[in-house]
């Protein structure tokens, strides 16, 4: 494992209201591993995603990405940069086939807009990303058509389309089926093995101990614990939190 | 998705082939004449697809573009002498890019709204547009309305104007086809499907609107450019008619939004229809009540528009011809 980190966060806050979902949060991401951020429900993971990829503006703290501190996140410029996300639930777009869900997140330079929807290029990159992930042969039909596991693997495949460094995944296995969860699984490890560097929201604890390291616990918008699964889940304020013992 | 295909161009040049034949086939004023209002709600609707259809934002407010371009045309009779006969129509590009360009900071502001905000706000630039087209009268003579001068054509009298606005549909239909296979095209049905995933895509979300919004209301000011010319004058009321923009959104809704040629049927199912009954039942008022059972007759038939309803019905039944993939993900599927 690297120790450099490819994203910092420090201080982040974010209030809804007189509600504090976030409240200084420090935290990084080493490069190259597989990060996980837990919590129980509520604790504040989501919306620091959010806060982390641009969709929310935190009320105080900074966010840095390789070695840049970003001084107001937005999701287009951090994308460009090589940060993307996935959401809680499967987001993709229904109306489009999968290969057409797959060109949209190519970067396209605006001089390019009136060019072809999809490039000989373009194609043969989406074909490839759909191999991997099992889709192919649906190649061409619409994503909306798709069981929500086979959406939640759509999803996953579009934010590789460029080539990211990080990805921030919120929830990969929530609402999908064991084989699912297993070829999940797999694909980040070899992604990870092919050197991106994931930050990863998840409930299912067996997989964050499996596949992660180092673990963040995030309890009540404030980070709780933080080091490798072995001594996260031994650590006593972590199994109150999420027990309430 | 291939640029053209044979049965695309077959398609596309039979069906333009005919229309522009027809004003030479059939000479009577009052069918050329229905023939004219066809062609300028299927354009109008076809604008209006290009933005809406598209991204998925219902803009009420395109008829203030409408009115702008007829006054637009009364204007370069007024202050610029452009004179009479066929010299207004090469005005149009000009007319059509000037208002598109000069719109784009409008859309700017009322992009930054959604959904039903969205087609509120576009609802009072109408308003907007109307009062100010009552009230500057030293531009448009308030109620009094700008006059055009009649031309004089050697040919039948709707012809030319039957023939520019079948060029201007004609020329709405190329840009939809072409947005809709290029890459601009891929964005706009990205942010029609989740905008907010688009973004966090790289998609330029609010550049690709303002160029769709912009590429509509030049085509909708075009289109507003024959009519005043077509009508000899120009009033606010009619010029800035939020009834006309009414039509066309139902049209493209019926036609099938988002779609190429579903706007255009749209059209030309209404538009005749209710030329007819209003000729039919006019004086006893019954011709809305046979308008609006034609239009509850389709949508209980086809719901989603006549063409996304056909389409489903045709997929379907290939899909039954044929075999279903076994495309159930396995872990060796998945991660081999």
């Amino acid at each position: 494992m690297s120790s450099a980190a490819l994203l910092t966060a420090e201080g982040l806050t974010k209030r809804f209201g007189g509600v504090v979902a976030v409240e200084d949060c420090t935290f990084s991401v080493p490069t190259g591993t597989i990060t996980a951020l837990v919590g129980p429900n509520g604790s504040g993971k989501t919306t620091v995603f959010n806060l982390l990829t641009g969709y929310l503006r935190a009320d105080a703290g900074t966010v840095a990405f390789a070695g840049r501190r970003i001084r107001r996140p937005d999701p287009i410029r951090l994308y460009r940069a090589g940060l993307t996300r996935t959401f809680q639930q499967a987001r993709i777009f229904p109306d489009l086939t999968l290969v057409e869900n797959l060109v949209v997140a190519i970067q396209q330079p605006w001089r390019t807009i009136v060019c072809r929807a999809i490039g000989r290029d373009d194609r043969s990159r989406a074909f490839e990303l759909l191999e991997e992930f099992g889709l192919v042969q649906l190649a061409e039909a619409r994503a909306g058509s798709l069981s929500y596991g086979q959406k939640k693997l759509l999803e996953f495949a579009t934010v590789l389309m460029a080539e990211p460094q990080l990805v921030l995944l919120d929830e990969p296995t929530a609402g999908v089926n064991p084989v699912m969860v297993a070829a999940i699984e797999t694909r980040i490890r070899e992604l990870n093995a092919r050197g991106l560097t994931f930050l990863v929201v998840e409930h299912n604890m067996n997989l964050v101990m499996r596949l992660c390291d180092p673990v963040i616990v995030l309890d009540h918008g404030t980070k709780l614990a933080e080091g490798r699964p072995a001594d996260v889940r031994n650590d006593a304020r972590v199994l109150d939190a999420y027990l309430g013992a | 998705m291939r640029w053209i295909t044979p049965g695309g161009l077959l398609r596309g040049g039979g069906v333009f082939g005919l229309l522009a034949a027809f004003p030479f086939v059939e000479r009577t004023d009052w069918i050329v004449n229905i023939g004219v209002f066809t062609l300028m709600y299927a354009g109008l609707a076809t604008a209006w697809n290009l933005f809406s259809g598209y991204t998925g934002y219902i803009s009420l407010g395109q008829a203030a573009f409408f009115g702008i371009g007829a006054y637009a045309t009364g204007i370069t009779f007024e202050h610029i002498s452009i004179g009479s006969g066929y010299r207004p129509f090469y005005a149009l590009p000009l007319i059509g890019l000037a208002v598109g360009l000069v719109s784009v900071p409008v859309a700017w502001v009322a992009l930054r709204t959604r959904a039903m905000t969205f087609a509120i706000v576009t609802l009072m630039l109408l308003f907007i547009v109307q009062q100010l087209a009552f009230n500057l009268r030293s531009i448009t003579h308030g109620s009094q309305g700008v006059a055009v001068p009649q031309p004089t054509f050697a040919s039948n009298f709707d012809r030319p104007y039957y023939l520019a606005m079948l060029s201007v549909l004609a020329l709405a239909m190329l840009i939809c086809w072409y947005v809709r296979r290029s890459k601009l095209g891929l964005m706009l049905l990205g942010i029609r499907d989740d905008e907010e995933k688009a973004r966090g895509l790289g998609v330029r979300v609010t550049g690709a609107k303002l160029i769709a919004w912009a590429l509509s209301v030049g085509l909708t000011a075009m289109i507003g450019g024959i009519w005043g010319y077509y009508l000899f004058s120009i009033y606010p009321e009619s010029a800035v008619d939020p009834l006309v923009m009414i039509g066309a959104v139902l049209m493209a809704f019926l036609g099938g939004k988002g779609t190429l040629w579903g706007p255009m049927i749209g059209a030309f199912v209404l538009v005749p229809a209710q030329q007819w009954a209003l000729t039919s039942y006019g004086a006893t008022r019954l011709y809305l009540i046979a308008y609006a059972g034609v239009f509850v007759l389709v949508l209980l038939l086809l719901p989603r528009g006549i063409v996304p309803s056909l389409a489903d019905l045709v997929s379907r039944r290939r899909f039954r011809a044929t075999d279903r993939p076994d495309v159930r993900p396995t872990v060796e599927r998945v991660a081999s």
